[in-house]
């Protein structure tokens, strides 16, 4: 078979499996859209900017497992990419970028839209590509898809310069294999480690789990629970591991971290044993590194070796795929009951019941996402966006299913509730995508409700609208003397007409009692429906742990500190 | 530990694809995380294909093996060593370009026989003198050198070998490795 570069594209696209991109055409990539026109088993959803091809490719993968591909020209396409892919590497989500590059006789002559982007991505890539034979572009696409999923999942941008894609007719032969002599996948662990961390465990009096994306990148989920109850390990999860543990279950303790539960971080500090499964110690989890967990041991558990002893020094380090290693550490847990711990762990939640909403007058945005939690009843996918509403929502959502909490941790991307909310749905067409928004972040990608319409994305977004940069807003409050430079809108547009504006439902509800059943008429229209809730305005996301401090440190909601 | 926390020049090797724009990744994943490279030198190795980069680096255990890890972690690297504790010879080329005169001419001509370096080039007013050895013996070199007036100084970076019987990287340092394992190789 005789085919262009771009013709080469498609049919590696097809042999991939990647059966939806998500781009925006140009110059320098038209011959890829040329060529995707006689390819419709290829579905090309067309983004309004291409941070949202991006994001939204990132979506479509979180909620599918499986690579998500978008697709920009040269020069500003290729560059308005870029904060989705270092979104999508800092969360281990895999990602394949094409971009078109300006043809190869004019690399490096600033000719027009012409950017280095492999030389932007470097540093926001798990790896990339400039492709410069047509005779390469299928080993290239190949190996992309194969790096993306791979070992700890990533980014991957393979640049096409225009005349390759082009390129004359040329045999295409599809690649079986990959020369990549120095990427290896980290696979089951060493058993002499396995050993070591199971020792470790057995011996604990007063030992956390805290699970990470990793929990659900490599489904080890059940494994862990399993592992869970039958030592009875109570678990912590990052903000990326919410949903590998039933919000139910008895041993779950939530999210820890800087507005993590107050009881979860309480109950690290007095830990022995930190078993840190699929996770990274980030800064949000840890606060001031030398005060966290000061009394524990840790076992570390990753696929990636750099992130052992990378945040903090652990005492048993084990490198492998999550899944293989619990399969491998499972049979090694002995059964425990841990009495005293467990019922010490219930007298912290009792005395400092951070998930519990206090009761007011005011629309308390806890209040509409454990209303819409209670509607839903922790089915279908919650995707936020960056601030005061994601915290929330890690806090108050119940979740049932593994892998159905889908947010922007690492790179903390505002603007990542609209396109990533599409991008989820339309890689799991029968779920209910609730997007869960701040007013703020929704105005920075609403622009692609558009392509949710066109799309027959049936998003329902939540925009916990408070009239400000509510995350800034509680910075300042609580730092700045309540200086609130830059953070409030004088002009927010009317969200219910942006709705109508796009030929969708808009809904606002002012109080309490109009919530629930805003959520419902929401899930029972077709399509996608915005849903104004106009909050109460200067809430703090409780508790509170300032950035490099310790739980010594932590600020609760006043009702909630150990008095009530 | 405590020991081991006490070295502070550390000497990696790497065995890397000769691709372009390897080097820019090595270079940008220091400069990114904050690594110091006090030396880099870069040349082909014994297998066609691949080049060898010695690496001098300064820091404690800890966040050396964080550099082995994460230089590791680069696609284009196949193995990553660190061969500090290990018996290596490690070696320096350097050339340095003196000033003369009539009068001190003999005087360079001693010290540069003292050293075992080689004149590689005699002008009317200057001469070039190669140097090969270790950093120490050059800095020693260059100092003793120094009174009669430095105009030019080029040095390659350090490259090292471990001693004995090994057959390059790839099976000659199976216990100072940074893989801790890695099943199924690509
Ligand atoms: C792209 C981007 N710009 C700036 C920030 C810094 N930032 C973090 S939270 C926040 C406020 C978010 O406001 P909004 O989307 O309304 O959510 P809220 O905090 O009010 O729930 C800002 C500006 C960011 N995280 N991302």
């Amino acid at each position: 078979m005789e085919l262009t570069g771009a013709e080469i594209v498609c049919e590696s696209l097809l042999k991939e499996g990647a059966d939806v991109i998500f781009g925006l055409p140009g110059g320098a990539v038209l011959p890829l859209y040329g060529a995707l026109a006689n390819y419709p088993k290829i579905r090309h959803i067309l983004v309004r900017h291409e941070q949202a091809a991006a994001m939204a490719a990132d979506g479509y993968a979180r909620a599918t497992g499986k690579a998500g591909v978008c697709v920009a020209t040269s020069g500003p396409g290729a560059t308005n990419l870029v904060t989705g892919i270092a979104a999508a590497q800092m969360d281990s989500v895999p990602m394949v970028a094409i971009t078109g590059q300006v043809p190869r006789p004019y690399i490096g002559t600033d000719a027009f839209q012409e950017t280095d982007v492999t030389g932007v991505t470097l540093p926001i890539t798990k790896h990339n590509i400039l492709v410069m034979k047509v005779e390469d572009v299928a080993q290239a696409i190949h190996d992309a898809f194969y790096i993306a999923n791979s070992g700890r999942p990533g980014p991957v941008l393979v640049d096409i310069p225009r005349d390759v894609l082009l390129g004359a007719k040329t045999e295409f032969i599809w690649p079986e294999t990959h020369k990549l002599p120095g990427y290896r996948i980290p696979g089951p662990a060493d058993e002499t480690e396995v050993i070591a961390a199971a020792a470790l465990i057995n011996q604990s009096q007063r030992p956390l789990i805290m699970a990470g994306h990793g929990m659900l990148i490599s489904h080890a989920y059940s494994l862990m629970t399993e592992m869970a109850e039958k030592a009875q390990i109570p678990v912590i999860t990052t903000l990326l591991g919410i949903s590998s543990i039933a919000s139910d279950h008895e041993l779950n303790l939530g999210m820890s971290g800087m507005h993590g539960m107050a009881y979860a971080n309480l109950a690290i500090d007095e830990a022995d044993l930190i078993i840190g499964l699929g996770m990274r110690f980030d800064d949000r989890v840890t606060g001031r590194i030398s005060a966290f967990a000061p009394n524990a041991k840790f076992v570390h558990v990753d696929i990636d070796a750099s992130e052992i002893d990378k945040n903090v020094q652990t005492d048993i380090g084990v490198c492998g795929d999550l899944k293989s290693v619990m399969e491998q550490l499972l049979p090694k847990v002995e059964p425990n009951v841990h009495i005293d711990w467990l019922r010490h762990i219930q007298e912290l939640k009792d005395q400092h019941p951070s998930h519990i909403v206090r009761q007011s007058e005011e629309l308390l945005p806890q209040y509409v996402l454990q209303r819409l939690t209670e509607v839903t009843q922790g089915h279908g996918i919650v995707v936020t966006g960056v601030g005061q509403h994601q915290m929330w929502a890690a806090q108050h959502c119940l979740f049932r299913e593994p892998n159905t909490f889908i947010t922007s941790g690492g790179l903390g991307t505002m603007g990542f509730e609209v396109p990533a909310a599409l991008g989820a749905q339309v890689g799991r067409p029968d779920t209910t995508v609730w997007s869960v928004c701040g007013d703020g972040g929704f105005q920075m990608t609403m622009c692609d409700i558009a392509t949710a319409v066109e799309s027959g994305a049936d998003v329902k977004f939540a925009i916990l609208n408070n009239k400000n940069l509510g995350m800034v807003h509680q910075l300042q409050d609580v730092f700045f003397e309540k200086d609130y430079m830059a953070s409030e809108f004088s002009a927010n547009p009317d969200f219910v007409k942006i709705a109508e504006a796009y030929g969708i439902r808009g809904i606002r509800v002012t109080k309490q009692e109009e919530v629930v059943d805003a959520v419902q008429q929401a899930m029972e229209t077709a399509g996608p429906v915005i849903v104004d809730f106009m909050v109460k305005e200067d809430e703090i996301v409780f508790p509170f742990i300032p950035s490099g401090q310790s739980v010594n440190e932590m600020l609760e909601e006043p009702a909630h500190n150990g008095t009530s | 530990m405590a020991q081991i926390n006490e070295i502070e020049q550390h000497t990696l090797i790497a065995l890397v694809e000769d691709k372009p724009g390897v080097l820019n990744r090595v270079a940008s994943m220091f400069r990114r995380r904050g690594f110091n490279i006090i030396s880099l030198a870069v040349g082909n190795s014994e297998q066609a294909g691949l080049s060898r980069m010695t690496f001098v680096v300064n820091g404690d255990y800890r966040t050396v093996s964080q550099v082995a890890k994460q230089l590791d972690k680069l696609i284009d690297v196949l193995e990553v060593a660190d061969i500090s504790e290990a018996r290596i010879v490690a070696r320096e080329l350097a050339m340095i370009k003196v000033s003369t005169t009539p009068m001190t001419r003999g005087e360079i001509i001693q010290i540069v026989n003292l050293f075992r370096a080689n004149i590689i080039d005699v002008g009317g007013d200057s001469m070039i003198i190669e140097i090969t050895g270790e950093g120490d013996k050059i800095d020693a070199l260059y100092d003793l050198l120094s009174p009669f007036g430095i105009t030019e100084m080029s040095r390659s970076g350090i490259v090292a070998m471990e001693r004995g019987k090994s057959n390059g990287l790839t099976d000659g340092h199976k216990n100072n490795n940074v893989h801790s394992n890695g099943t199924g190789s690509s």
